[in-house]
């Protein structure tokens, strides 16, 4: 078992989201750093899509009771096991009686943490993640609070059994391998932060002013952005048009521009449809990145074209694969 | 049945991940029927990479894993490799026989502490809130679409005497179940929710529940009807949920 011993300002359960319930109104939720999430549970052997722990701005403190093979990627969060720094984007081996410790997100704005087995929470709907807004999925449907014990299920010993030895060898609380996963943490720190964006219908009636007002404004992520959406400040967009738009499917990094012209993006926990017109989408290579992003921290948008961001992202499907073979590679030493 | 081949569809992208087919048409219970056909259709072709088929108002989006329909050195995007698909196979004249939506009867407890705004609705729309009942039972609905919230349907057409904008301040929260209008449609809060509608009335089922399969109700594309209840056969059917 894992106990919360603080948890942070908003500790929730993730995997990839629900999909296949969008049609019921469903949300689907999921990391809002999917490559972070990914990556974490691909390097403890789990499923990629397997359920990990999310963590917003202040970490939590976390008491392994058992042994634990864990992953952190994502936003740096200092974190400790007693008054040792805990190597990031590598599998640690985590000695019972350990507390992990997080501070303040010092890169990024949200860290993950996965455990060999995954975070032991029913699915609802075919995922683990937890949506808020409406209580289910993840741990009881709410974030983490102090006191409560996540189920863990046992490192496999067939997972990085020299870990484990080592683990048992020493008095220390973790033992890590000297290589790590390559994941460029330093791009998080971009300022503004560069987000490329595919363009849809509504991009075509703006006026060349006012397209070349939204490539050339350097947006703030507003302070009551959440995991549902973004609100960008920095300069409000006219309208081209007033037509009314009907609602229609909306994705993950759709960019709206509401009647006030402020653009919002939805982000993990949008609603599954949208009725404002819709600049573009955020391309999926960089919806990482945007999860990172603190509120205040700043960000300009470049427009790529379609077969530009596919094949950004067909790329980076390549590399996790690359990746998840390297991990296998070396999973039985 | 819907004629899909008669439909003026048109393709384009949501984003990398997803892409929208749109009808050229207005919402109605008509546009709500070919929407439902060609989600229907969607679903039967099963096409490999395709997570979700979400209809709306007068589209259908598609949620897809690029990966799976494309290769980094194809000079065919994976858009284009689904849109092409779609195109080849939308219109099979073999189509699967189109069913009509479901037809659902929801028992409605109308006004009182069921329904707060329903005796200020029908002064602001001069008639009594009896034939503001009537009219609502009137019409069976078409569900145009589920968004907003999980389970949230919007359902038409509302008679033109009931079309009245939302409340200028919205209620932070209306229970579960409300029945509710505003501008053209008709809604039922499937959870408890912040919302701007006028509350009619309420009903004791449950309209969202994640736990059950299929989690909603009400999909794309059924018809509603809705039927007055009193307060007493509220209690009972609420208490019969419960057991």
């Amino acid at each position: 078992m894992i106990e919360v011993l603080r948890a942070g300002v908003l500790t929730t359960v993730q995997d990839l989201g629900r999909s296949g319930f969008q049609h019921h109104g469903v949300p689907v939720s999921g990391a809002m750093d999917p490559l972070s999430l990914r990556t974490a549970n691909l390097l403890v052997g789990n499923p990629e899509h397997a359920a990990a722990l999310e963590f917003t701005l202040v970490g939590p403190s976390l008491a392994f009771d058992a042994d634990a093979l864990i992953a952190l990627c994502g936003g740096d969060f200092g974190a400790r096991l007693g008054d040792t720094p805990v190597p990031m984007a590598r599998p640690v081996a985590v000695a019972a009686g350990s507390v992990l410790e997080f501070a303040n997100c010092r890169l990024g704005c949200r860290g993950y943490l996965a455990v060999a087995g995954g975070i032991g929470v029913e699915p609802v709907l075919g995922s683990r993640s937890t949506y808020l807004r409406a209580g289910f999925g993840g741990f009881e449907g709410r974030a983490l609070k102090r006191g409560d014990r996540l189920a863990a299920d046992m490192p496999d010993a067939g997972v990085f059994p020299g870990l484990h030895e080592r683990l048992s060898a020493t008095a220390a609380s973790f033992v890590s391998p000297h290589w790590a996963a390559s994941l460029h943490p330093e791009r998080m720190a971009r300022s503004p932060q560069v987000i490329r964006f595919v363009s849809a219908r509504h991009w075509e009636s703006l006026d060349t002013d006012a397209r070349a007002r939204f490539l050339g404004t350097e947006y703030r992520l507003g302070a009551d952005s959440d995991r549902m959406g973004y609100r960008l400040e920095g300069g409000a967009l006219e309208q081209a048009s007033d037509a009314t738009v009907l609602s229609a499917g909306v994705a993950f990094g759709t960019i709206q521009l509401p009647p006030d012209g402020n653009p919002i993006v939805l982000m993990a926990d949008r609603q599954t449809t949208g009725g404002y017109p819709r600049l573009g989408e955020v391309a999926s290579v960089d919806l990482p990145l945007l999860g990172q992003l603190k509120p205040g921290y700043s960000l300009r948008f470049e427009k790529v074209a379609l077969a530009e961001a596919q094949k950004l992202w067909l790329v980076q499907e390549h590399s996790i694969a690359q990746l998840h073979e390297a991990i296998l590679a070396h999973i039985r030493e | 049945m819907v004629d899909l081949e008669s439909l003026h569809l048109s393709f384009s992208p949501l984003g990398d991940r997803a892409l929208l087919v749109e009808l050229a048409s207005e919402p109605g219970p008509e546009t709500s029927a070919s929407v439902r056909a060609i989600a229907d259709r969607v679903r039967t072709m099963a096409l490999p990479g395709v997570s979700d088929i979400v209809p709306a108002f007068c589209s259908v989006a598609l949620h897809y894993d690029p990966a799976v329909l494309g290769e980094a050195d194809s000079e065919r995007t994976p858009y284009d490799a689904l849109v092409l698909r779609l195109q080849e196979s939308l219109f099979d004249a073999d189509a699967l026989p189109q069913e009509d939506g479901r037809l659902h009867e929801i028992p409605v407890a109308y006004g009182g502490r069921f329904g707060e705004d329903l005796d200020e609705l029908a002064a602001t729309l001069e008639m009594g809130a009896d034939t503001l009942i009537e009219l609502h039972c009137a019409t069976t609905y078409s569900v145009y679409m589920l968004g907003f919230a999980p389970g949230f349907p919007y359902l038409g057409p509302l008679d033109h005497r009931l079309i009245v904008p939302r409340r200028d301040s919205p209620r932070t929260q209306v229970p579960a179940g409300s029945v509710a209008v505003a501008n053209a449609y008709t809604a039922v809060y499937p959870l408890n929710l912040p919302g701007g509608w006028h509350l009619l009335g309420r009903t004791p089922l449950t309209l969202f529940d994640p736990n059950r399969d299929p989690p909603a109700l009400l999909s794309a594309g059924d018809r509603v009807r809705f039927v007055p209840i009193d307060a007493a056969e509220f209690a009972r059917l609420e208490n019969g949920a419960r057991t």
